[in-house]
C-alpha cells in the first residue's frame, strides 16, 4: 500500500516534469479548464438559462459532445481487437494509449452529463433510487462507469507492473481485456438506445442509430488515435511504427464506408418515404419553414467526410503520413459535427407539437464545453507523460532517472516495449 | 523560507530510500531548491486562479444553497407521516420567507376507486386561452419567463397534423374563420414514456392515473422532456419568478408548491383541487364548456358518458401512450347504434 502511494506520488511529480513547451501546453490547458470552471459556476448560480437551451430544444452541445465522446471512448477497442484477436503485433505496445484515451474520453463524458443537470446537488438520488432496468439512462451510468473502471484497471496494472519490474500476470489482464471489448460495444449501443427508444422523436426512433453510432465511432476514434500517436511519436521517445498507423488507417477507412452506407440508408428511408417523419431530416439537410441554422454545418461535415474518405482511399495517404494526418483531422471534425449537433438538435426540431424553434449555444455554454475538452486533453497529456517513462523503464521503483527537461525532443530508438503477456 | 528548509530535509531523508538512484537524490539536490521555489510559485498562482474561477458561487442565494436537511430528505414514496410533515414544515417556512405569507400546504393522496380522465370538446373550443392563464395563476408557475402547461394550437380546417398548427396566433378576437382550436396539455398517459425514462424515479403514475413529479427528487436531466410526445413538460431554466401578490397559498407537495430552479414540472390535473372533489382551474374558467373532467370508473360520470356516446379521438394514438386526455366532437353516435351496442354488451 505504502509502495503504491509512493508510486502515485512519483507519477504525480513526474507529470510536472518537462520542457518549456510541455509546461506551456499544460498551462494553456489549465487556463482554459479554469475559464470553463468559471463559466460553470455562473451556470450553477443562474441555472441552465445561461445556455441556449429551451423547452423546445431541451438538450444542446453538452449532450452532443457527450454522445460523440462515448464513441471516442468505445473506439479504444479498435486497437484491442486487432492485437488480442488478430494478433497484429505492430499495435501491441500502442494499445495502452488507446485505453488511456478511453479514460480521458469517459471522464469528459461524465463531466458533460454533470454540467447538463439542473440539480447536480441531487445527483446522489441516482444511488438511492436507481431506476434500473427500466430507464436506459441507468444502463448508461453502469456502462460508462464500468468502462472507466476497466480502462483504469488494465493500463494501471500494466504500468504498475512495469514500475515494479514485474511481469504482469496474465489472469489480471486477459480476462479484463475481453470483458472490455464487449463492454466497449455496449457503451455505445446503450448510448444509442437513449435516443432510439423514444417514440416521441421520429428522427431518433430508428434501428439504424446504434449501428451507425458504432460505425462513426470506429472511424472518428481511430482517426483521433492516429493523430495522438503521431503526437506521441513526435514529442516522446516512444516507438510508433508506420505499419501501426497504416493498420489504423484501414480500420478508419472501412468504418467510414460503413458509416456512409448507413447514412445513405437513412436518407433513402426518410426522403423516399416522404412521410411527416421527414421533417427533422429536412430541417437538418435543407432547412424547414425558412429556418436552416444547421444546414451549413451538416454540409460542411458532409464535405469534410467525403474529402477525408477520398484521401484515405487514395494511396497517397499510405505513402505520406502528413496526408493521413490531414484526412484524420477532417474526418474527426466531420463526425463531431454530424454526430453531435447533427444528431441531437434536429431530434428536437420540430417539437412534438410541430413548433420550430432553433438552438444556438451561448458563449457561456461554449466556454464550459471548451473547458471540459481542455480538462480531458490535460488528463490525457499527463497520463501519457507518466506512461512513457514507466513503460520504457526510466521510472521504476528503484530508478527515478530524470530525463527531465529534455524529454520532449529526446528520441531514442532502442527502447524496449513492454510485453503484455 | 521555513517551508523551504523543510522540503530540503524531506528530500535528503528520502535519498537513502531510493536505492541506487543516481539522479534521484544527488544530482537533484540543487535543482530541487530552485525548482521548489518555482513550484510553489506556480502552485500558488494556480490555486489563486482556481479560487478566482469559483467566484460566481458567492452570488448563490441562500435558499439555493444545498443544506443537510434537503440532502437527507427521502424520496416521496419512502417518507413516513412524520418525515413528510418535516418536509412540509420546511417548505412552508421557505415559502413564508420568500412570499410573506404562510401557505396551506398538504400532501393530498389519491381517492379510492377514482381514475381521472379529461375530455375536450373541439366543437366548442374557441381558442381564447383563458385556460392557459387560469392554469398559470392556480399552479404558481414562474411568471418571468412565463411557464405555461397548456399550449393552444390554431389548426387549419382539414387536418389534425399538429405540424400545421399555429402556436403563436394573435388575433384581436377569436375564433378566427377557417380554423379550429386544439389545446394540448399533459395527457396523463396510462403508458407514460416520461416515467419510463426517468433515471431516479422522480416522476411516477399515481393510483388515480395522474403522473406526478417529486420536485425535491428530480435531478434535472430533462430526459422526460425528450420522451414526451405531447411536449407537456417544462423545465425551470432559471429560478422561477413569482410576484408575492400572485402566490396561490393553497398548495400540495406533488402539484403547485413553488418549484426550485433546475427541475421539471407539468400539469397535474390540479390534483390539489380534484382530489378534494373540485374541478381543475382550466375547466372552471372555460367560457364555452369545452372542458369536461371526471372519474372514468363511475359509469354515470359526464366523462364516461362522453366516451360512450360522442365521437372521440386521442392525439398521436400511434405512439402507444394510452392518454387519459380525449378530444371529442358534439356530434354523437346515432341512437340506434347505441342501442345495438347495448344489446351486444
Amino acid at each position: 500500500m505504502k509502495a503504491y502511494l509512493k508510486f502515485l506520488y512519483r507519477c504525480f511529480k513526474r507529470s510536472f516534469v518537462g520542457g518549456w513547451k510541455y509546461h506551456l501546453w499544460l498551462g494553456f490547458l489549465f487556463v482554459i479548464a479554469l475559464v470553463g470552471l468559471n463559466a460553470y459556476c455562473r451556470q450553477y448560480v443562474y441555472g441552465l438559462g445561461t445556455t441556449g437551451m429551451t423547452d423546445q430544444v431541451s438538450w444542446g452541445v453538452y449532450i452532443a459532445n457527450f454522445t460523440f465522446l462515448v464513441g471516442v471512448a468505445a473506439s479504444a477497442v479498435m486497437l484491442v481487437i486487432p492485437v488480442y484477436i488478430y494478433k497484429r503485433e505492430e499495435l501491441h505496445h500502442l494499445v495502452i494509449f488507446g485505453e488511456l484515451l478511453a479514460v480521458a474520453a469517459i471522464i469528459m463524458c461524465l463531466l458533460f452529463i454533470v454540467v447538463d443537470l439542473g440539480r447536480p446537488d441531487q445527483m446522489h438520488h441516482m444511488m438511492l433510487r436507481f431506476h434500473f432496468p427500466v430507464s436506459i439512462l441507468t444502463w448508461d451510468v453502469i456502462a460508462l462507469n464500468g468502462y472507466l473502471l476497466l480502462n483504469l484497471h488494465i493500463p494501471g496494472y500494466l504500468i504498475y507492473c512495469a514500475y515494479n519490474k514485474r511481469k504482469p500476470h496474465k489472469n489480471f489482464v486477459i480476462p479484463f481485456v475481453f470483458i472490455a471489448i464487449a463492454w466497449a460495444i455496449s457503451i455505445h449501443t446503450v448510448t444509442a438506445f437513449l435516443y432510439s427508444g423514444l417514440g416521441a422523436r421520429p428522427f431518433w426512433n430508428s434501428a439504424v442509430i446504434a449501428p451507425r453510432f458504432l460505425a462513426s465511432a470506429f472511424a472518428a476514434g481511430p482517426a483521433l488515435l492516429i493523430i495522438t500517436l503521431q503526437m506521441i511519436r513526435h514529442f516522446t521517445h516512444w516507438r510508433v511504427e508506420r505499419q501501426a498507423l497504416l493498420t489504423l488507417r484501414s480500420i478508419v477507412t472501412v468504418a467510414m464506408f460503413i458509416n456512409m452506407f448507413l447514412l445513405g440508408c437513412e436518407w433513402f428511408t426518410e426522403f423516399y418515404t416522404d412521410s411527416t417523419h421527414v421533417a427533422s431530416a429536412k430541417y437538418l439537410y435543407l432547412g424547414l419553414d425558412g429556418k436552416s441554422a444547421l444546414v451549413p454545418w451538416i454540409r460542411t461535415s458532409f464535405a469534410l467526410n467525403m474529402i477525408a474518405l477520398m484521401l484515405l482511399v487514395l494511396p497517397i495517404s499510405r505513402r505520406r503520413l502528413r496526408v493521413l494526418n490531414i484526412a484524420c483531422i477532417m474526418l474527426f471534425i466531420g463526425i463531431w459535427i454530424e454526430k453531435g449537433m447533427g444528431l441531437i438538435i434536429p431530434g428536437f426540431i420540430p417539437t412534438p407539437l410541430g413548433e420550430i424553434v432553433e438552438y444556438t449555444p451561448t458563449l457561456n455554454e461554449t466556454l464550459i464545453s471548451l473547458g471540459i475538452w481542455a480538462c480531458g486533453i490535460l488528463i490525457y497529456t499527463i497520463l501519457v507523460r507518466i506512461t512513457v517513462p514507466v513503460l520504457s523503464g526510466r521510472l521504476t521503483k528503484d530508478a527515478e532517472s530524470f530525463d527531465g527537461g529534455r524529454l520532449d525532443f529526446a528520441k531514442e530508438e532502442d527502447l524496449t516495449a513492454i510485453n503484455y503477456q | 523560507m521555513n517551508q523551504n528548509t523543510k522540503q530540503n530535509q524531506e528530500s535528503s531523508s528520502n535519498t537513502p530510500a531510493s536505492v541506487g538512484g543516481c539522479s534521484g537524490g544527488s544530482c537533484g539536490d540543487k535543482p530541487t531548491r530552485r525548482s521548489f521555489l518555482r513550484t510553489s510559485a506556480v502552485a500558488a498562482g494556480g490555486l489563486a486562479a482556481a479560487m478566482a474561477a469559483l467566484k460566481p458561487l458567492m452570488e448563490l442565494e441562500s435558499e439555493d444553497r444545498p443544506t443537510v436537511e434537503k440532502f437527507l430528505q427521502k424520496h416521496y414514496k419512502e417518507m413516513d407521516g412524520d418525515e413528510m410533515q418535516t418536509a412540509l414544515t420546511r417548505i412552508s417556512k421557505e415559502v413564508e420567507k420568500r412570499f410573506d405569507q404562510r401557505p396551506d400546504i398538504r400532501d393530498i393522496k389519491p381517492m379510492d376507486g377514482v381514475e381521472f380522465v379529461y375530455a375536450l370538446n373541439l366543437t366548442r373550443c374557441i381558442g381564447c386561452r383563458k385556460c392557459v392563464h387560469a392554469c398559470v395563476a392556480e399552479n404558481n408557475q414562474s411568471r418571468s419567463p412565463e411557464i405555461q402547461y397548456i399550449r393552444v394550437l390554431e389548426m387549419p380546417r382539414g387536418t389534425t397534423n399538429v405540424e400545421k398548427g399555429n402556436h403563436h396566433y394573435d388575433h384581436p378576437t377569436v375564433p378566427s374563420d377557417d380554423h379550429y382550436y386544439m389545446p394540448v396539455q399533459c395527457h396523463q398517459c396510462a403508458n407514460p414514456p416520461c416515467v419510463k425514462v426517468c433515471p431516479v424515479e422522480a416522476t411516477w403514475q399515481e393510483a388515480d392515473g395522474i403522473t406526478v413529479i417529486d420536485y425535491d427528487w428530480c435531478i434535472g436531466c430533462r430526459y422526460c422532456e425528450a420522451a414526451c410526445p405531447y411536449w407537456a413538460r417544462r423545465f425551470n431554466f432559471t429560478k422561477p419568478k413569482l410576484p408575492k401578490k400572485d402566490l396561490n397559498p393553497k398548495m400540495s407537495y406533488l402539484s403547485n408548491r413553488p418549484r426550485p430552479k433546475g427541475v421539471v414540472e407539468k400539469c397535474t390535473f390540479c390534483l390539489h383541487r380534484t382530489r378534494e372533489g373540485k374541478m381543475p382551474a382550466c375547466l372552471e374558467v372555460c367560457p364555452t364548456g369545452a372542458r369536461k373532467f371526471g372519474n372514468v370508473l363511475d359509469p354515470e360520470s359526464e366523462v364516461s358518458q362522453i366516451l360512450k356516446n360522442n365521437r372521440v379521438f386521442v392525439l398521436k394514438e400511434e405512439v402507444g401512450t394510452l392518454p387519459r386526455f380525449f378530444y371529442y366532437f358534439d356530434e354523437r353516435y346515432p341512437a340506434s347504434d347505441e342501442a345495438k351496442a347495448d344489446k351486444t354488451a
